[in-house]
């Protein structure tokens, strides 16, 4: 993976540079010491690392504004830092970067049940967004895996989802405004506790910018009533095409569960040895999660289990106690940890069309034997965002070159059925050499027009998202 | 103009020399008049790919909206958004198209818990100034592959591009429609219950009022479930009012929809979006303001004499109000569109200026045009 090579004009200005941040913010918010920059060299997509020129660390809204004005006067790029746990490699630096990161933001502004939103400093984390409303018996939906660590103003950049957006939707959809700063230190606000911000939707397009257009210092993020209870079922098939045909079968049937969780055999016999989940030994498994009042449950449970029944499982299991719910999720929330304690792993996140399931997973299966390299799929069947995790040996010359050239077969599998590449975790520079694949020049071009608009230097996590050779001209251009 | 295929279109807008108004069916004359030669996508018309078990659509823009509920419906499912049907409150007719529903982001009471047209929006393919066919998104429920360019498409109103085809997740249709009904509570009250209503875990799809009228909670499902919640509900909205659970009321949510109580008569419509607690309060500065509360109070339908200055008269409120309905000489000078802080204004025109550097689509309809024919 390339990365534009630093300026030296910008290097050769570090003292300057950071004298300057260090003259518009209190003391203690600027970091420039190389051995605790390094602390800043990487996200959770941990194979690439570089320490940042500096990191800022301001307390709030008007402290970022100064940042960017000082970043954005002596032509500094910026990378916005949430909590650094982007697999995508969107928080990685360049060594002539300022790192901002916002994990002193993190204070609850308002709290409002009656008109059920909460606005928080973006760098709150997700759980405690919940954890600050749900003594109320409210929730904040997006739930992304890392959601303990990961900040709103990550969720916001990647516009994350998580298992439960086939019902409740992902960030964007539950983003009511924001406060942002512009590269040249312009506080703006859009939108706010009402629905739908006037004019063009400015929100929807800064939700998914991936740092690139503002740094969200604040957040109206909408709030739910908690639902009465949930319960899942798991259910086991010997064919990933049948499970395919289950989960197609279940959406006709007009019930809306609020997750559809799918593993295949690698990944269960994985979890299994891990957590001892008591997942039976099968080709596909099934979690079915559905929500509402314990009647209500049990109608829509009745009307999956007797499409699962027409299916023939190998297994079909039903919670009846709490104890039994966890139980059927163990194993798939430690499915990560369980395939990481056999191999180093990579983490894919393409989404493709559900009627494509058996035959990408099909697909997946002799490019493993191609490559050499073994990969288990664990992904949100009802939305088709896959998760394939590839195997590999991070200390064997070669095996992290091989396995990202699988990956990038996949992806391209993934937008060569009618899908995508990047589902809820972003491009950062993980995809971003492979978004010709997904877009014509022109369409990668109006992205960037957009760029233009809103940080017309290009001083914005440049060097993400669009292909080096595409954005080259504008990067250049801007300098 | 009525072209029948996208590169013809995409010729059209390459060889114009003069500014355009776009539309599809031509039933929602949103925005400042403009006496412009039409150019209309409703020759652009059919489905493209129609998958139930994935809940996704692919429609070429000019589609008429019922060919494409008639499509769900015989597989079970809808549009969830419930799009307005606009021809009734400003007294147009023609064909909906389900560009124009795309392109004005209309999303009926269900907006509340389902989202707006523009979160069910997977995908576009449109035109730009330059006449470039150019797409994002896609037709996969989860997409986050560069900007998401489908949200800023969607209530652009023709001002950025000239959409051709749309990806739209669509959900089933609920078996059974439960109508919790009050009448006679005062506006600040009403929207109190609604409050109420909405902060309960029996997912409310409708929360409306009808000033003087109805106060209505919708809940939606399989019919076991409605009466169960519906007897709930009814507990809970004991303090504000004697509600009772109508199982047969789903046509009021069609007159809500299409705001069908301001319908006629003389006098300009008025749409506000504020905080729902907000909005009492501000229609209780209107004399002689008649309103219709959805989305439980955050969205407000007005009907006030006709040319008022609406905004002038509520003042400084969060929120924006837009001018739905009104004579061309009072949308020219009020403006239909709220007008933006300046640093988002800023953006808006930069926006306009690449994807429509011509100034070709609707100049002047959402904000004023930087200078009329630049051409």
């Amino acid at each position: 993976m390339q990365m534009p090579t630093p300026d030296a004009g910008i290097l050769a200005r570090k003292a300057e540079i950071v004298a300057a941040l260090q003259a518009a913010l209190p003391a203690g918010a600027v970091i420039s010491e190389e051995a605790q920059t390094r602390a800043y060299e990487c996200d959770a997509l941990t194979a690439y690392r570089c320490p940042p020129l500096a990191v800022v660390l301001p307390a709030s809204t008007e402290e970022v504004a100064a940042a960017l004005k000082v970043c954005h006067r002596m032509g500094v790029p910026v990378v916005p830092r949430g909590s650094g746990t982007s697999l995508a490699g969107g928080a990685l630096p360049t060594g002539d970067c300022v790192i901002l990161g916002v994990a002193r933001l993190n204070d609850v502004l308002e709290t409002d049940y009656e008109n059920r939103f909460i606005r928080v400093q973006s760098g709150r984390t997700n759980l405690s967004v919940t954890g600050a409303v749900e003594e109320n018996g409210f929730f904040y939906a997006p739930d992304p895996s890392s959601q303990l660590a990961c900040a709103i103003a990550g969720n916001i950049a990647m516009n994350s989802g998580g298992a439960h957006c086939l019902k409740y939707g992902v960030t964007t959809n539950n983003l009511m405004g924001v406060t942002m700063v512009m590269m040249d230190g312009t506080v703006t606000e859009i939108g706010g506790a009402h629905l739908d911000a006037g004019g063009l939707d400015l929100l929807g397009v800064i939700c998914g910018s991936e740092g690139q257009l503002g740094v969200v210092t604040e957040a109206t993020l909408r709030i739910l009533a908690k639902p009465e209870g949930a319960r899942p079922v798991l259910i086991g098939y010997d064919s990933n095409e049948v499970a395919g045909a289950c989960v197609s079968d279940i959406i006709k049937a007009g019930v809306l569960p609020v997750a559809i969780e799918f593993m295949d055999r690698p990944c269960i016999r994985a979890t299994e040895a891990f957590a001892h989940a008591g997942y039976p030994d099968c080709e596909a498994l099934l979690i079915v999660e559905v929500e509402g009042s314990p009647a209500e449950i049990d109608e829509q449970l009745a009307i999956i289990l007797e499409i699962a029944e027409r299916h023939n499982p190998v297994e079909l299991r039903q919670s009846t106690s709490a104890e039994e719910s966890a139980k059927i999720w163990l194993g798939r929330k430690s499915a990560f940890g369980a395939m990481g304690q056999i191999a180093d792993y990579m983490c894919l996140d393409g989404t493709i069309p559900v009627s494509q399931l058996p035959l990408v997973l099909r697909r997946i299966g002799e490019m493993s034997d191609k490559f050499g390299l073994k990969v288990g799929n664990v992904f949100h069947a009802g939305d088709g965002n896959m998760h394939p995790l590839i195997l590999y040996d991070a200390n064997k010359p070669g095996d992290l070159e091989l396995c990202e050239e699988f990956g990038a077969e996949i992806l391209k599998l993934c937008v060569e059925v009618g899908g995508c590449l990047t589902g809820e975790h972003g491009v950062g520079i993980e995809k971003r050499d492979l978004m010709d694949y997904q877009y014509a020049p022109g369409d990668l071009d109006i992205q960037m027009a957009v760029k233009d608009v809103f940080d017309p230097e290009w001083l914005l996590n440049p060097a993400k998202v669009f292909p080096l050779g595409r954005s080259e001209a504008r990067r250049i251009a801007a300098e | 103009m009525t072209p029948d295929t996208e590169a013809a279109l995409a010729e059209m807008i390459t060889a114009a020399t003069a500014s355009l108004r776009i539309c599809g069916g031509g039933t929602r004359p949103i925005g400042a008049p403009a006496l412009r030669a039409a150019l209309s996508t409703s020759a652009l018309s059919g489905i493209e790919l129609y998958e139930p078990g994935a809940m996704t659509l692919v429609v070429r823009a000019g589609t008429p909206v019922a060919e494409v509920d008639a499509a769900l419906a015989e597989e079970g499912q809808r549009l969830a958004f419930e799009p307005m049907d606009h021809r009734v409150l400003l007294g147009t007719s023609g064909t909906p198209t389900i560009g124009g529903v795309v392109a004005s982001n209309a999303s009926g009471p269900r907006r509340i818990q389902t989202g707006a047209c523009r979160d069910h929006c997977l995908g576009v393919r449109f035109v730009d100034g330059q006449g470039r066919v150019l797409k994002n998104g896609g037709r996969v429920m989860k997409n986050v592959t560069g900007y998401d360019l489908v949200k800023l498409m969607a209530g652009s109103y023709g001002t950025l591009g000239v959409l051709t085809e749309v990806s739209l997740k669509v959900l089933p249709i609920a078996r059974s429609t439960g109508t919790l009904i009050a009448n006679g509570l005062d506006d600040a009250r009403a929207v109190k219950a609604l409050s109420a209503a909405l902060g309960t875990p029996y997912d409310v799809t409708g929360a409306a009022h009808v000033a003087g009228g109805r106060t209505m909670v919708r809940l939606e499902g399989f019919e076991a479930s409605v009466k169960y919640r519906g007897a709930q509900m009814v507990e809970v909205l004991a303090p504000f009012g004697a509600f009772k659970l109508d199982l047969d009321a789903a046509a009021f949510w069609e007159d809500i929809r299409d705001v069908r109580a301001l319908a006629g008569e003389s006098g300009d419509v008025w749409r506000l979006s504020v905080k729902p607690s907000d909005a009492p309060g501000l229609v209780a500065t209107l004399p002689g303001a008649e309103a219709v509360y959805d989305w439980g109070g955050g969205l407000v339908w007005l009907r006030v004499p006709s040319g008022m200055d609406l905004r002038a008269s509520l003042g400084d409120f969060k929120g924006h109000a837009t001018l739905m309905r009104a004579a061309p000489e009072t949308k020219a000078r009020l403006g239909a569109f709220h007008p933006q802080p300046a640093p988002l204004a800023v953006i808006e025109a930069g926006l306009r200026a690449r994807f429509d550097p011509k100034g070709l689509f609707n100049p002047g309809l959402m904000a004023p045009a930087a200078e009329e024919a630049v051409i």
